[in-house]
């Protein structure tokens, strides 16, 4: 999950205001995701490579809240 | 809407033609008004992510299932049926209680539940209801843990519920058991208040943000939405997969968690058992698709005939095919308003797929499936019972 430098990556913004505790990143990319003790989705790394980022994507495709976007850098 | 006769799983063949030809179209339903209907995937999205499509019932222009919806929604103002921020406010109260944590941490609960009543089967004999002796009371089991309902009161809430969840009770019946399930959640909204349990209804209490009466009505949707969907989804999936004997296979050769899971997803999307479409009505103009619904049109967003536009899904969606990728699929929902019981159905439908053809390899049905009778007329489609054998 280490971003090497000079390769792509994504970086992931989470609207923590619009989450409504789905689980759905949690389920989709358990290694980026997880839920507070309020059932809240909380980041727990933020950025993936582009490689690495199908389950990150897969996060943000199956949010229904739309409370995740993803900036390709 | 009818099915084939011979095709009981494949969706109405008139609901397949309009997501071919128009994902977005209009139509006549119970009470002569003229809903939008969506059919396709990428609408049905659209319009449930889109705040002005309102889940307000009580705005002119919603549109209801049945005479029955209108009803019991009338009377239980709750988290389905209002919009943000008063849903956010409301569901914010209870995500904990239906975290991916809080499931997980149901699985043994559910697994040991489902030992049981398995063990319980194969001592009785050769033969089942796998509606009544299994499903029904694996759903009870789930929506008592989740609610935090007493062991003591678990036998009186499980006879309850399994009226409720019966398709086909008459209106009075339904009515009844309803207000009988609406006392019993009061008592235990009182009791809480002594005694506050693990649960929603204990976590409400202690918050004492919402009045007893809110609280019952929070604990009724719980049980409405939840117990119902879940029994005929454990029932209509085993069904799925005793008539297609090489999904079967799959499932009982597995034992593959990750697999499993994904058989459950791609149930979920094949079946859509929430048959009678998500209802929204616009609180002001929106485009979708391309046409432009009005102020104070009504919109049906058909998720299970989204579920099968193959703009969405690999190969042929009107196939059974468990290695296929189902996990945007909108069984649930989809938007704020997305089942808040989603992860525990999950974990529950795992347990169940994972458990009982492993236990009992050699089961069959015990009718012919022309035999088989469904409910179309519910919210949640489903079968009186499934008589099985091994």
């Amino acid at each position: 999950m280490t971003v090497d430098a000079g390769r792509g990556f994504v970086r992931i913004n989470l609207d923590r205001e619009k989450c409504i505790g789905s689980g759905q990143c949690v389920l989709a990319a358990p290694d980026w995701f997880d839920q507070d003790e309020d059932g809240i989705a909380i980041v727990l790394e933020g950025t993936a490579s582009e490689e690495d980022s199908e389950d990150v994507h897969q996060a943000a495709y199956t949010c229904p809240a739309l409370a995740i976007s993803l900036d390709s850098e | 809407m009818d099915r084939t006769p011979g095709c009981p799983l494949d969706l109405p063949v008139k609901l397949r033609e309009l997501a071919k030809t128009a994902p977005v179209s209009r139509v006549r339903i119970w009470d002569g008004s003229t809903p939008w209907l969506i059919t396709g995937y990428a609408e049905a999205r659209e319009v449930l992510t889109d705040p002005r499509a309102s889940s307000d019932q009580r705005l002119p222009g919603y549109t209801f299932a049945a005479p029955q919806a209108k009803a019991f929604h009338t009377r239980n103002r709750s988290m389905p049926t209002v919009d943000d921020p008063e849903h956010a406010y409301l569901r914010r109260m209870v995500t904990a209680d239906f975290s991916n944590r809080k499931a997980e941490a149901l699985r043994p609960v559910f697994q040991r539940t489902m030992d049981e009543l398995v063990d319980a089967m194969l001592a009785a004999g050769n033969t089942a209801d796998l509606f009544a002796d299994l499903a029904v009371p694996m759903s009870s089991k789930a929506i008592c843990e989740v609610l935090g309902v007493h062991h003591s009161e678990g036998e009186r809430f499980a006879a309850l519920g399994r009226i409720m969840a019966v398709p086909g009770s008459p209106d009075s019946v339904h009515a009844r058991v309803v207000e009988d399930m609406r006392a019993l959640l009061s008592s235990l909204v009182q009791q809480a208040h002594t005694d506050p349990s693990d649960g929603v209804i204990g976590h409400l209490v202690r918050a004492g943000e919402l009045p007893d009466e809110e609280i019952v009505a929070t604990a009724l949707l719980v049980m409405a939405a939840g117990h119902g969907a879940t029994a005929h989804m454990t029932t209509l999936g085993t069904m799925a997969l005793l008539t297609h004997p090489d999904q079967l296979e799959l499932v009982r050769e597995s034992r593959d968690p990750v697999f499993i899971a994904n058989a459950v997803e791609e149930l979920l999307r094949y079946l859509s058992v929430a048959h009678l479409g998500r209802r929204r009505v616009a609180k002001e103009d929106l485009e979708v698709g391309g046409v432009l619904i009005r102020k104070g049109e009504g919109i049906i967003v058909a998720t299970d005939t989204a579920n099968h536009d193959p703009r969405a899904f690999d190969g042929d969606p009107d196939a059974l095919d468990l290695h296929r990728d189902a996990r945007h699929h909108l069984a649930f929902g989809f938007g704020v308003h997305q089942c808040l019981g989603q992860q525990l159905s999950r974990v529950l439908l795992q347990v169940v797929y994972g458990t009982l053809y492993r236990r009992i390899p050699t089961l069959e049905l015990a009718i012919p499936v022309d035999q088989i009778s469904y409910k179309l007329d519910l919210a949640i489609y489903g079968v009186n019972e499934l008589p099985v054998k091994w």
